[in-house]
């Protein structure tokens, strides 16, 4: 059979048209796409694909069965090593991992592993099935902190093993930042609240509401009989760029602005939840969240909306896809360029005028790239005389965050390091016995999958631990 | 869910409810908050705690109807439950080692108040309460101050019940006459803190102020409770939910914390009259 060069295509929305709407914009493969893209891969005997995905998902032996038509088989072998398929076959930076590695991609477009992940994964759960039969349970007892992507894979594992998980979430909605964070139109919250679900059938109990280090401290959730901890926080404090003007109405950290429009769904018909709408946006970062709350403030109606990065357009941290997703749909990328101060408006002769304090323009300094910096990428330096005024009425700051030290301030003997994130060994051993921790708590900003790969990497350290114990 | 145990009228806007959330009961302390939800497509509303039962595992919350959500709050009654109560969140205020303090409450915020006024009682302290409010059908809770205050002065701003004026009045009377006191606690709207921390600059007595901006999540996710505090010659960005709400009253710009709390003054004033419509038409 003749090579194909090129991967099917994923069926998307209109730009025009889903640039206005909250619905998914990737309507993933039909049959006959997936059992095609399937037929391009090469079944490689020593699989790179495979040692390039941090959960080690068998890619060859899924597509294998996507190829003969037995879809359910491949979701049950993605199933063994992944516990969200239908989320990581949406949100995995599948070019830098995978696919990545993918010997078709040495000649031609790597196999579209991404995508059939997702189509294994949306066929399983279209289907009306008995749910899954709840191990025995061996009468040990493990916390997980907080229900983000590490969390509820390490959750997920361990009930298999036959624990009794307990995962404990601050906010009043399961899911971390695929809740908070990951918009609508990328992974529908549905998705989300599925796996959740599926959590809940094999056991897991999941408490919402339960702030550890508040509500509960972690020498608590010892002495309530809990033999070990896993935590996986997440990121936490969002960073700002610490310019004049950071404080005035309409601007927004990106958790802010992602979180009021899905968790606390401000896009919504009437919604509780208010949130600028309309308007010129700029939003200042250029990596997934950047790009989230770019095409979420076009789709809450804004008029105009840029992004605003230092760097250019090969440096954009983003994954590829969302570039040319938000390109499409008509976000202006202004690059090379910095905001040095934000300014409000002011009404000279009446302080009672609605309009003042709130975000009028930005002004900015060109950028161009010197030498390459410690990780090799060239950096941004400021560009003499060229600063400029850019009219803008919300500001969203996409620049990072830093990890949250309410359970590191209220745990006795937790190593942090210089930035903050958890100390962990190889397996996810804090410096406290018993007490593990994966995801962004301990690596800063990160993937969906990496965390649930320290997810899982812990769950199994968990298990040695308790067996020997 | 979380059930309403007991709920209390104190004045024709201000209720106060007893929820049960044995878990935040066993840890709140005073000058920390909570955060709730009504229903399951609610706002999350923060409120400060205004007091907890252990044995009965309750938590004292009193709010006033200002908007859509504390509307729709207080239209449950006894028996009823909400759907979120989180907490407890924020630092605790610091109490101990304080000889002689001055509580400073005004409105609803002297609800916030008063557990205070009563844990410096109980460790010990002189107390002296200042409360205030915009005229006799508001005031609350004057006989539990005053079981707790070794000095209580009722303030009114149009005189229609105890004294006419501003807290700031009977303060400033106080420092004047050579009264010092080791710490003053202001709780109330912004403006009132705002030139109670004026009131009592020249006597150079340390003020402690309770901030309540807006807020999401209250662990330091969305940051959009940030305040700007001038400390050693510097703008310092501080998160209200967990660096506060507690904060030394000179450091705060008040005019900024002000500006962004009526960010979203329209889409609240359209909220409010849509459930009060609600309301009405039921």
């Amino acid at each position: 059979m003749a090579i194909q060069p090129k991967r099917n295509p994923m069926p998307v929305q209109d730009p025009k048209e889903r640039a206005r709407n909250f619905s998914e914009v990737a309507l993933g493969y039909t049959v006959k796409m997936a059992e095609d893209e399937a037929s391009r891969c090469l079944g490689c005997k020593n699989a790179p694909c495979v040692t390039a995905c941090p959960v080690n998902v068998q890619i060859p032996d899924f597509i294998q069965k996507i190829k003969e038509g037995k879809h359910e088989e491949a979701y049950q072998i993605i199933r063994a090593t992944s516990s969200l398929p239908a989320v990581c076959g949406r949100v995995c930076p599948q070019e830098r991992q995978c696919e990545s590695k993918c010997t078709m991609g040495i000649k031609f477009e790597p196999v579209a592993i991404g995508r059939l992940e997702r189509f294994a994964a949306d066929l399983h759960n279209a289907q009306v099935l008995p749910p899954e039969k709840a191990p025995v349970q061996n009468g040990h007892r493990v916390a997980i902190v907080g229900s983000g992507p590490s969390g509820l894979s390490c959750a997920g594992d361990l009930a298999r093993l036959g624990y009794e998980v307990t995962v404990f979430e601050a906010l009043h909605t399961a899911g971390g930042v695929l809740v908070y964070g990951i918009p609508e139109f990328r992974l529908p919250k549905s998705i989300v609240a599925k796996e959740v679900e599926s959590l809940r059938e094999i056991g897991v109990r999941i408490e919402t509401n339960v702030v550890i280090g508040k509500t509960l401290t972690v020498d608590e959730l010892f002495e309530d009989g809990f033999e070990a901890i896993f935590i996986g926080s997440g990121a936490g404090l969002p960073s700002f760029m610490n310019i004049p003007g950071e404080s005035l109405k309409g601007v927004y950290s990106a958790n802010e602005f992602l979180t009021r429009s899905n968790l606390m769904k401000a896009y919504a018909e009437n919604t509780e939840t208010p949130i600028m709408k309309g308007g010129r946006v700029a939003v200042i970062g250029g990596g997934n969240v950047a790009m989230d709350a770019a095409r979420t403030a076009l789709r809450l109606g804004a008029e105009e909306v840029k992004i605003v990065y230092r760097r250019s357009m090969e440096e954009l941290p983003a994954r590829k896809e969302e570039i040319e997703h938000a390109e499409e749909e008509g976000v202006i990328f202004s690059l090379l360029c910095s905001p040095t101060e934000i300014l409000g408006y002011e009404n000279p002769t009446d302080p009672r005028d609605p309009k003042n304090g709130f975000v009028k323009e930005m002004r900015c300094i060109r950028m161009e790239l010197g030498e390459p910096d410690a990780k090799g990428r060239r950096r941004p330096v400021p560009v003499e005389g060229s600063e400029f005024t850019m009219p803008v009425d919300t500001v969203i700051m996409a620049i990072g965050t830093s990890p949250n030290p309410l359970i590191k301030s209220t745990t006795k003997g937790l190593e942090v390091n210089a930035r903050g994130g958890i100390v962990v060994n190889e397996d996810g051993l804090t410096s406290r016995e018993g007490v593990f921790a994966g995801g962004d708590a301990v690596t800063g900003a990160a993937t969906v999958i990496s965390a649930m790969g320290a997810g899982k990497t812990a769950a199994a350290a968990i298990h040695a631990y308790l067996s020997q114990k | 869910m979380y059930r309403i145990a007991r709920k209390k009228i104190l004045n024709p806007t201000v209720i106060q409810m007893e929820i049960e959330a044995p878990l935040v009961a066993k840890k709140a302390k005073p000058g920390q908050f909570i955060i709730l939800r009504v229903h399951e497509e609610g706002e999350r509303i923060p409120l400060t705690v205004a007091g907890c039962n252990r044995e009965a595992g309750t938590v004292k919350i009193i709010f006033q109807t200002v908007g859509s959500s504390t509307l729709l709050l207080s239209k449950k009654n006894e028996g009823d439950c909400i759907a979120d109560f989180v907490g407890p969140l924020g630092v605790p205020t610091h109490t101990e080692g304080v000889g002689k303090v001055c509580i400073v409450g005004g409105g609803v915020g002297c609800a916030i108040a008063l557990p205070l006024a009563e844990e410096f009682h109980r460790l010990g302290a002189s107390v002296t309460s200042i409360v205030g409010f915009r005229n006799r059908d508001l005031v609350i809770l004057e006989e539990e101050f005053a079981a707790c205050s070794d000095r209580l002065t009722v303030m009114t701003d149009d005189g229609s019940y105890a004294r006419q004026g501003n807290v700031t009045l009977p303060l400033k009377e106080y420092l004047e006459s050579g009264e010092t006191f080791d710490l003053i606690i202001a709780i109330g709207p912004l403006v009132m803190m705002k030139y109670t921390v004026l009131t009592a600059k020249p006597f150079g007595v340390p003020v402690t102020v309770s901030m309540n901006p807006i807020m999401i999540d209250g662990t330091g996710m969305c940051g959009g409770c940030r305040l700007t505090l001038n400390r050693d010659g510097k703008r310092v960005t501080q998160f209200a939910c967990v660096d506060g709400p507690d904060f030394n009253g000179y450091e705060v710009d008040f005019d900024e914390a002000m500006s962004r709390s009526r960010m979203y003054a329209d889409f609240e004033r359209h909220a409010y009259e849509q459930t009060c419509n609600l309301f009405q038409k039921a």
